[in-house]
Order: structure tokens, then C-alpha cells, then sequence
């Protein structure tokens, strides 16, 4: 009896495994068949709502964009030659391009990328397939790269602007990054030229600094950021500061360090500043806080000119996508809403968070209620120590044309469409 | 049937003693003290078990400069690591803060703790070898 059963599995796992290799396009990555997948590909979510992976193993998958045909533009962050950007096409994926990078829009006719330095546009025939691949349009050149926060992400107006983050290529601007003991900056010069949101035109080669505008500053990176057709606004989402109790023990305890500061999501207008380096947001207080590398404790207040946050997350939970839903498929309360992707903390000790894709009602461009987790369980362990356990980590979101939602994986490359059917 | 199974556990029980009681941690109160110091100014950046972050901090298990020679070793503590250049050929873009501040029996003690954990297995690093690495900058 147990030797069938034994074999009975042994020849399901075959045929499984044969299946998966005949859909395989040559390359490691993997096309799932377009079915129903009862296990939600491991998601939790809430009811009437069904996850299948659409593709593995793409690779590092960073930001995502759908056509209205329905096809899967995913940008990889890889520098291996011809692997930049993974089209996925009913059951078949294809690659293109060379150069690492995060950001990857569709708006009109144009795909919208970006490397860490750089910002591209490839036009769309009007089947929405890129017509020429090895010759993008380079719209923004020259951008800074010291390797933190390196991302470019990107997000698109309606009057044909382009806004790009620029990271700060430090935790909190001090003379030595993350040094302990090591002073702020006065007069922060990393502000001059990253930390913020720069805003340039969608149509015009070879742009670099000198030709755009500073949007916003003081924002120390934005990975997650979205355009809000409900409001003609833009919405960030800031990956908070380090640190505070490796380096002020004398202030923070562990436990403080682990939930502070908060991550935070802005709504902003041309010149506003978030304040970074020398405020956090403390997010149980409701304060703007002075930095400890400025002459923080902890307690003292600062930042009088800085914006408040829109929303206030738990900290440390890397925001890396932000989408404000506007398909008609799931229920209305999800309308106009905002969907985060968690890419899940390393600075915490003792257990760490995130590695789940929230969700936020709004109306009019103001959230109306709390937040609350709506696709968890992407890490696949319980009790989470330390990322490199995750088996996968959320990062892009993307809206198909049937107002699917489509979230990427950077772990495994693992592309996840979820669906509502109803009760 | 039963008695091959009660053989093989009482082997494999044998064995694991055995295997527990050669393991012993080399230099012992050292690593003791190491793993204090690791905890309070590594563990965020390089985690609890040693892996790293993707993409950011780089594993401290079996790399190139952990199993490697102590100089180079020690300097990475001494002098922290802005370089960005590829690890075992991958990349990470955090930094590594110097931790000059940290005494030569206290980086001597973490990086015996780091060369015997992690699934690591290197020779300890002592004080003297750390002052003398300190002495030529
Ligand atoms: C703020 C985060 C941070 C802290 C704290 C930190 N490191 Fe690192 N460490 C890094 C990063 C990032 C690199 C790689 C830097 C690069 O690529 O330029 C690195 C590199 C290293 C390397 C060489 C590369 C490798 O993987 O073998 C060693 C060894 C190392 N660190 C050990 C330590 C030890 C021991 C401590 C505590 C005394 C420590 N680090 C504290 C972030 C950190």
C-alpha cells in the first residue's frame, strides 16, 4: 500500500516536472500554464481573491508594466547582456536590452526604463511590442550612481513629464555614512543633486540635471512612487533611516530602533521637502523628529518647513512599489486606493517585517482608512530573521487592462497576477 | 527489521557525539566575547546567521576575505569598505563603516568568532596580530 502511494506521488511529480520543462523557453525561466492554481502560489489574500505565478525564475524583478493587450513588460536587474527587460507574451518570454536598473513604465505608446544612471523610451507599435529594442531613446543621462539607493524609479504625469527619484547615496548624510559618532552635514550637499524627485520632460533626449526641475527634495529614497489620476497629484513612498540604535544607544533602546522611523508615504507639490537628513517622522509620537546627527535625542522636534506624511507605515519595511488602483475588477472599496509593495526590513533585529503587498481606501486623493496587509505570506516562512530566508520579496505593482493586479518577486523572478472572482 | 533500525540510530547518535565532542570552538572564550561583539555592530548589516542582504550586505559565509588573509581581513574592520566592487562576483551597494573605534582584542575576537561560524572554518586572529595590522596604517 505504501509503495503505491509512494509511486503514485513519485509519477505526479514527473509529469508535473515534465510539464514545466516543455513550457520552459531554453532559458532558466519558467511560463506557468494560464490555470487556476488552488494554493494561490502561496499568497494569503482576502476572500474571492485567487494568485497564480505567471512566470519564475525571470531573474532579479524589479518594476512592471502591462499593456492594454494584456502582454508583461518586467524590468530585470541584472547587468548580463540582453537581459534588462522580460516580455512576456501569452506563453512564451523573450529578453532584451543590457543595463541594470528598476524603473519600467507604460504610458501612450512608450515603455519607459531605466538603469541606475540613465532613463529610456522605447516606442510601441500598435500592438504595443517594442519596434526597435537595441536603440531606446535616451531621455535622461548623467544621473548619479554611488551605488546606494541606486534605483531610478519612474512615474509619468498627464502633461508629458517625466519624474524620476534620485536616492541619497548615504543613511543620513554624516561625514562618514553610518559611522558611529560621526556628525550630520551642515547644509547637506547630497540634497543638491539626489535625495529628492526630479521632474523632466517625457519627449526630450539626452536631458541631464541643468535641464530638469529639483521636484521635491529631501526625501532619502523613494522607490515606490505613483501619479494620482484622482487627485492630478504625486504619491512617494520614502525608505526611512537606518540605525538609530546602533548608533545612539544613549537614546534609542532595540526596541526603539526597530520601530522607528516610520516609512512614510507623501503626496507632493512642486518644492516640497520631506525634510531628510535632518528630521524622521516618528510615527508614534505623530512627530517630525531632529535627527541624533543634528542634535536629536530622540524627543526634540525639528523640522518646521517639512511636509507631514500622508500615511505613516511601520518602520523599516522598504516600500519599493506603489500603484493607486483604477480597474474595475475588484471590489469598490479598492477603487482609487493604494497598493504598497513591502519588500520586507533587514534593520531590524529579532525578527523582521514586511514582505507583504498593503493595501490603503482613499478618496479624492486622502486615505480614508487604516491600512491594512492584503497579499502576505511572499517570504514563505514563518517568523522571518533575516531576508536571505525569504523565499520571495514583493517589489513591483502593476494594473493589467482587466484591472488584474500584477506583483514581481526579486528573489526567484517570480511574476504573481491576482484576480477576483467573487465569493 | 527493527534491530537494523535501533543499530543505525544508536550509530548515528554515536556518531553526532562523536562529531559534537572534535567540534569544539576553537579558542573558545574568545568566540564567546566575539559573538557579543558581533551582535552589537555587525548583526544589522550582516544578520543573524551570517547571510547578509541581497543586493546590499554582503554574507560573511565562506567569502574570499573571511577565509582569507588576516590583513586584508582586518582592514576591512579597521577601515570599513566603500568600494562597491563586486564580492565573490556579486554586488553590493550599502557601506561598511570603519570600526577603528573597536579595540584590537575586540576585532581580534569578532573575526575568530566569524572565521568559526557561519559554517566557517579558519585559524583564529589574535590582538597581536591586530596591532601589528593597525600599526601600518
Ligand atoms: C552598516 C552596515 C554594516 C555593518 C555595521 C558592518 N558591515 Fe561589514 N560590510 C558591509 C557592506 C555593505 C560590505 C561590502 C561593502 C562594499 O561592497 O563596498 C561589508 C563587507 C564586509 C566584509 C568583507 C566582504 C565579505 O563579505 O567577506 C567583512 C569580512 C565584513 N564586512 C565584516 C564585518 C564585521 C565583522 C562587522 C562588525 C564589526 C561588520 N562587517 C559591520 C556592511 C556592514
Amino acid at each position: 500500500m505504501k509503495t503505491r502511494i509512494a509511486l503514485l506521488g513519485c509519477l505526479s511529480v514527473m509529469t508535473l516536472l515534465s510539464v514545466q520543462s516543455r513550457a520552459n523557453n531554453g532559458d532558466s525561466s519558467v511560463i506557468r500554464p494560464m490555470v487556476a492554481d488552488p494554493a494561490n502560489a502561496g499568497l494569503k489574500l482576502p476572500t474571492g481573491f485567487k494568485a497564480q505565478a505567471i512566470a519564475e525564475n525571470l531573474g532579479a524583478a524589479r518594476h512592471i508594466a502591462v499593456t492594454p493587450l494584456g502582454d508583461v513588460y518586467v524590468k530585470i536587474q541584472t547587468s548580463k547582456p540582453g537581459k534588462a527587460i522580460a516580455v512576456i507574451h501569452g506563453n512564451e518570454v523573450k529578453t532584451f536590452g543590457t543595463y541594470r536598473g528598476t524603473g519600467m513604465v507604460i504610458k501612450g505608446n512608450y515603455l519607459y526604463t531605466s538603469s541606475d544612471e540613465e532613463v529610456y523610451r522605447y516606442a510601441l507599435n500598435d500592438k504595443f511590442e517594442v519596434i526597435n529594442p537595441d536603440q531606446p531613446e535616451k531621455l535622461v543621462t548623467g544621473l548619479i550612481n554611488r551605488h546606494q539607493h541606486e534605483a531610478k524609479a519612474l512615474t509619468l504625469d498627464n502633461e508629458g513629464n517625466i519624474y524620476v527619484n534620485i536616492g541619497a547615496y548615504s543613511n543620513s548624510c554624516q561625514v562618514q555614512d553610518r559611522a558611529k559618532g560621526s556628525k550630520g552635514i551642515e547644509g547637506c550637499p547630497i540634497r543638491d543633486s539626489a535625495a529628492g524627485i526630479w521632474q523632466f520632460r517625457a519627449d526630450k533626449q539626452n536631458q541631464t540635471y541643468g535641464d530638469g526641475t529639483r521636484y521635491a527634495s529631501g526625501l532619502r529614497n523613494v522607490v515606490g512612487l505613483d501619479w494620482n489620476t484622482a487627485d492630478n497629484q504625486l504619491f512617494v513612498m520614502q525608505h526611512g533611516r537606518d540605525g538609530l540604535f546602533d548608533m545612539f544607544p544613549e537614546y534609542y533602546n532595540l526596541q526603539q530602533g526597530n520601530e522607528l522611523p516610520a516609512e512614510c508615504m507623501y503626496a507632493l507639490k512642486k518644492g516640497d521637502d520631506a525634510g531628510w537628513p535632518y528630521i524622521y517622522y516618528d510615527g508614534e509620537q505623530h512627530k517630525k523628529i531632529l535627527a541624533p546627527e543634528y542634535g536629536g535625542d530622540g524627543k526634540k522636534k525639528g523640522g518646521e518647513n517639512a511636509i507631514d506624511p500622508a500615511i505613516a507605515f511601520p518602520a523599516h519595511m522598504a516600500p519599493n512599489g506603489l500603484l493607486f488602483y483604477t480597474g474595475n475588477q475588484f471590489p469598490a472599496k479598492y477603487k482609487n486606493g493604494a497598493f504598497v509593495a513591502f519588500h520586507g526590513s533587514w534593520n531590524r533585529q529579532k525578527g523582521q517585517k514586511g514582505y507583504f503587498v498593503a493595501f490603503v481606501p482613499f478618496k479624492d486623493g486622502k486615505p480614508t482608512g487604516k491600512w491594512e496587509i492584503f497579499a502576505d505570506d511572499f517570504a514563505g516562512v514563518e517568523n522571518i530573521q533575516s531576508p536571505g530566508q525569504a523565499k520571495h520579496r514583493p517589489c513591483g505593482l502593476a494594473q493589467g487592462p482587466d484591472g488584474s493586479l500584477y506583483v514581481t518577486d526579486d528573489v526567484k523572478g517570480t511574476v504573481y497576477k491576482i484576480t477576483y472572482g467573487g465569493k | 527489521m527493527k534491530k537494523i533500525i535501533l543499530t543505525g540510530v544508536a550509530l548515528s547518535a554515536a556518531l553526532s557525539f562523536l562529531a559534537a565532542q572534535t567540534k569544539k570552538p576553537v579558542a573558545g572564550s574568545s568566540v564567546a566575547r566575539g559573538k557579543k561583539v558581533y551582535e552589537q555592530y555587525c548583526l544589522t548589516c550582516h544578520q543573524v546567521d551570517g547571510s547578509g542582504v541581497p543586493h546590499l550586505n554582503p554574507p560573511l559565509i565562506k567569502t574570499t576575505f573571511v577565509l582569507g588573509e588576516k590583513p586584508a581581513l582586518v582592514q576591512v574592520i579597521l577601515k570599513g569598505m566603500q568600494s562597491s566592487v563586486p564580492i565573490d562576483d556579486e554586488y553590493y551597494s550599502n557601506n561598511m563603516p570603519p570600526h577603528n573605534f573597536l579595540k584590537d582584542q575586540e576585532i581580534a575576537d569578532v573575526l575568530t568568532y566569524v572565521r568559526n561560524n557561519f559554517g566557517n572554518k579558519a585559524g583564529a586572529v589574535t590582538a597581536a596580530e591586530v596591532k601589528a595590522i593597525r600599526a601600518k596604517n
